[in-house]
């Protein structure tokens, strides 16, 4: 996984709320067995027009935002399915930050093992971001994990909570499984007793 | 002892290892597997030279991709599709997990299978990459969806990273009116809470309404908890809960059985327990609904009229135009008078034998309105064999509906059963997103006998009135 630090980009609004998972990657894309290339398939049904062609009203297909790197988007961002598909075509897009009122869980999860990192704001702090992210590419976000706070183009700096076992993982890039793995002992213990008590299971 | 809530009964009873900062290691009874969401991690166990710990424990099925048409032994002619079956019959073999393959009767949507052969026990700390986990939580197992870098991690460790959520406690009330169903009891709640409602929480179902449903009811029920954005749902297990289990192939039996019953007679919420949030719902008050809009929140009584953007507040005013628009509905106009084009009955939600029987009744006898795609997808191979022993599937082929093969089919459209631009449809499906049963495609979720008295009329319809 890529570490995550800091990020000086582009931010695209996405004032839409329950922007759900089969909108960031629909159905059809689901079928691959690999992690990448999705991201040219990324809000697939928002993005292209029926005959392929790209819709010019949707916010990434703006020149403006075509190098977005950070989303800022309405409540209940990644509602709906758990397929993991959404963040690696998110990913993929370019997108490492997403920012918004509220994540629906797995969707948040899933991001963290991903190397994006998922940001909850206010209600005010995200109409700010939202209208700074409307500028343009001209201003320029700063998000910055380890000091947990967001700049924004015109310097104004919103602090944000992060559960510090994920930060530590995203800022230095690690893999949980392995991190899991050297509890093996605990679990071998666990297992043990589960064989006495619910021997049923 | 400080009271407990059933959730935190099975919390406790599961933590492995807990970090300073509360981090938890949960252990995971039962590993739910499908094609869809396990390839990368099964690639990711053979690039590090990891073996699936539990292997036992860890049960697979092909649900999403499979084609539900009769002759779908012949092969899978979309090639994605095929590759990603293939894959999982291939991991299936190589790390030696249980295996449910197509061809076997017990195939089916893994949330109906995992109950069905006794894998779902009360008690249990159920996962699986699909967020529709939640149906376990009938059984008073905490059961929930998770991402395929967390099943990578559970088939390594059989353990998840967790941090333990908030405890919400939804009680419905006295008696359900008739017509009626653990469908629109789900549905209400949503409407209540909204799809952001439960996030952070799991949901205990409690109250005599739920007491009094079905195994089948209250897989309905959690089901959908996941669309009030919860991380699970709970009911406690009780006499219903034990007949439902006893017999089935991978419960224990004798002795065994006897001290699993005493144990999960314990899991209850203590009196005093603590709960952060608590709904509560007049089991009398609740009609049979609908949605009208895009999100599962957008639930409406089905003698209502379609609402107009102004009628919300916030945020909402834009989504519910957007979602009006899609649609193709006008404000005001009586959800009753909306023609449909297609109906589909099945699902992890509605796709087990009692909600096959509420359709057969409403449809005994009668026709689907000409013109209509009409199917019946039954949840498994075992369900569909049953349905044909009670006479269910005449009924249906007799009425016009196609009666297909278990999978997963048109709720979400990854097999060929899919729906196109505007076409409107009567679906016992859990999600009615843009573009979930086929781009463009409008759908209305509802119960199974409404969605069956929608076919005998086509258009939305009070089952109440064909009652």
């Amino acid at each position: 996984m890529e570490k995550f630090k800091q990020m000086t980009a582009i931010a695209a609004p996405m004032p839409l709320i329950n922007i759900d998972t089969d909108m960031i990657i629909p159905k059809q894309f689901l079928k691959t067995i690999k992690r990448s290339g999705l991201g040219v398939s990324a809000f697939h049904e928002m993005r292209y027009q029926m005959d392929g062609t790209e819709n010019p009203d949707f916010v990434l297909n703006q020149d403006a935002y075509r190098n977005a790197n950070i989303l800022v988007a309405g409540d209940n961002f990644g509602c709906g399915s758990s397929r993991e598909h959404a963040p690696w075509a998110l990913l993929d897009f370019g997108v490492r930050c997403v920012i918004s009122t509220s994540f629906a869980d797995i969707f948040y999860n899933n991001c963290f093992k991903n190397g994006i990192l998922p940001v909850i704001v206010t209600d005010k702090e995200l109409n700010v971001l939202m209208q700074d992210a409307e500028k343009g590419s001209n201003a320029r976000m700063v998000i910055d994990l380890e000091s947990q706070l967001i700049e924004t183009s015109d310097g104004k700096v919103i602090n944000f909570n992060v559960d510090q076992h994920r930060k530590h993982c995203l800022i230095n890039g690690l893999d949980d499984i392995g991190l899991t793995m050297e509890k093996a002992a605990s679990i071998d213990m666990f297992e043990k007793h589960m064989a006495t008590n619910a021997p049923w299971v | 002892m400080a009271p407990k809530t059933l959730y935190d009964k099975i919390w406790d009873a599961h933590v492995a290892h807990q970090g300073d900062d509360g981090t938890c290691l949960l252990y995971i009874d039962r590993h739910l597997v499908h094609e869809v969401t396990s390839p990368q991690a099964f690639e990711g166990l053979r690039m590090s030279g990891r073996k699936v710990r539990a292997p036992e424990k860890t049960i697979a099925v092909p649900d999403h991709n499979v084609p539900t048409t009769l002759d779908r032994l012949k092969g899978i002619d979309n090639e994605e599709s095929r590759i990603q079956v293939e894959a999982l019959d291939r991991n299936a073999r190589e790390f030696g997990v249980v295996y449910y393959p197509v061809d076997d009767i017990r195939q089916g949507i893994v949330h109906i299978i995992g109950p069905e052969q006794g894998w779902t026990l009360p008690g249990m700390t159920i996962v699986c990459g699909d967020s529709h986990t939640a149906t376990h939580g009938a059984f008073g197992a905490l059961a929930h969806g998770i991402g395929t870098s967390e099943v990578e991690h559970v088939l390594a460790t059989q353990t998840l990273i967790q941090k333990k959520s908030k405890n919400m406690r939804v009680e419905i009330t006295g008696k359900l009116s008739e017509g009626v169903t653990a469908k629109d009891i789900t549905l209400a709640v949503i409407g209540e809470t909204g799809t952001a409602g439960g996030t952070g929480y799991v949901i205990e179902y409690c109250g005599e309404a739920i007491r009094n449903l079905s195994m089948e009811g209250r897989m309905t029920i959690c089901n959908m908890a996941i669309e009030g954005g919860a991380r699970a749902g709970l009911i406690a297990p009780d006499e219903i809960t034990f007949n439902y289990c006893e017999g089935r192939p991978n419960a224990p039996t004798g002795k065994l059985w006897n001290e699993a019953v005493r144990y999960w007679r314990t899991l209850f919420s203590d009196d005093r327990a603590h709960f952060d949030k608590t709904i509560t719902l007049q089991g009398e008050n609740i009609a049979p609904v609908v949605t009208w809009g895009t999100s599962p929140e957008d639930v409406l009584p089905i003698t209502a009229t379609v609402p107009a953007a102004n009628d919300f507040k916030g945020g909402k005013v834009n989504a519910a135009q957007r979602s009006l628009d899609y649609m193709g509905l006008t404000p005001g106009t009586r959800l009753q008078d909306v023609e449909i084009d297609a109906v589909f009955i099945g699902s992890c939600t509605n796709g087990r034998i009692e909600d096959l029987r509420a359709a057969a009744e409403i449809v005994k006898g009668k026709k689907v309105q000409d013109g209509l795609i009409a199917m019946v997808v039954p949840g498994s191979g075992l369900v569909r064999l049953q349905a044909e022993e009670e006479g269910l599937a005449e009924i249906f082929k007799q009425a016009g509906f196609e009666w297909r093969l278990a999978g997963c089919s048109m709720c979400l459209g990854m097999n060929p059963d899919q729906l196109g631009p505007q076409v409107r449809c009567a679906s016992t499906s859990n999600r009615n997103f843009e573009g979930r049963q086929g781009r463009g495609s409008r759908t209305h979720l509802m119960s199974p006998a409404m969605a069956a008295a929608a076919a005998v009329t086509g258009k939305l319809t009070d089952v109440r009135e064909l009652m």
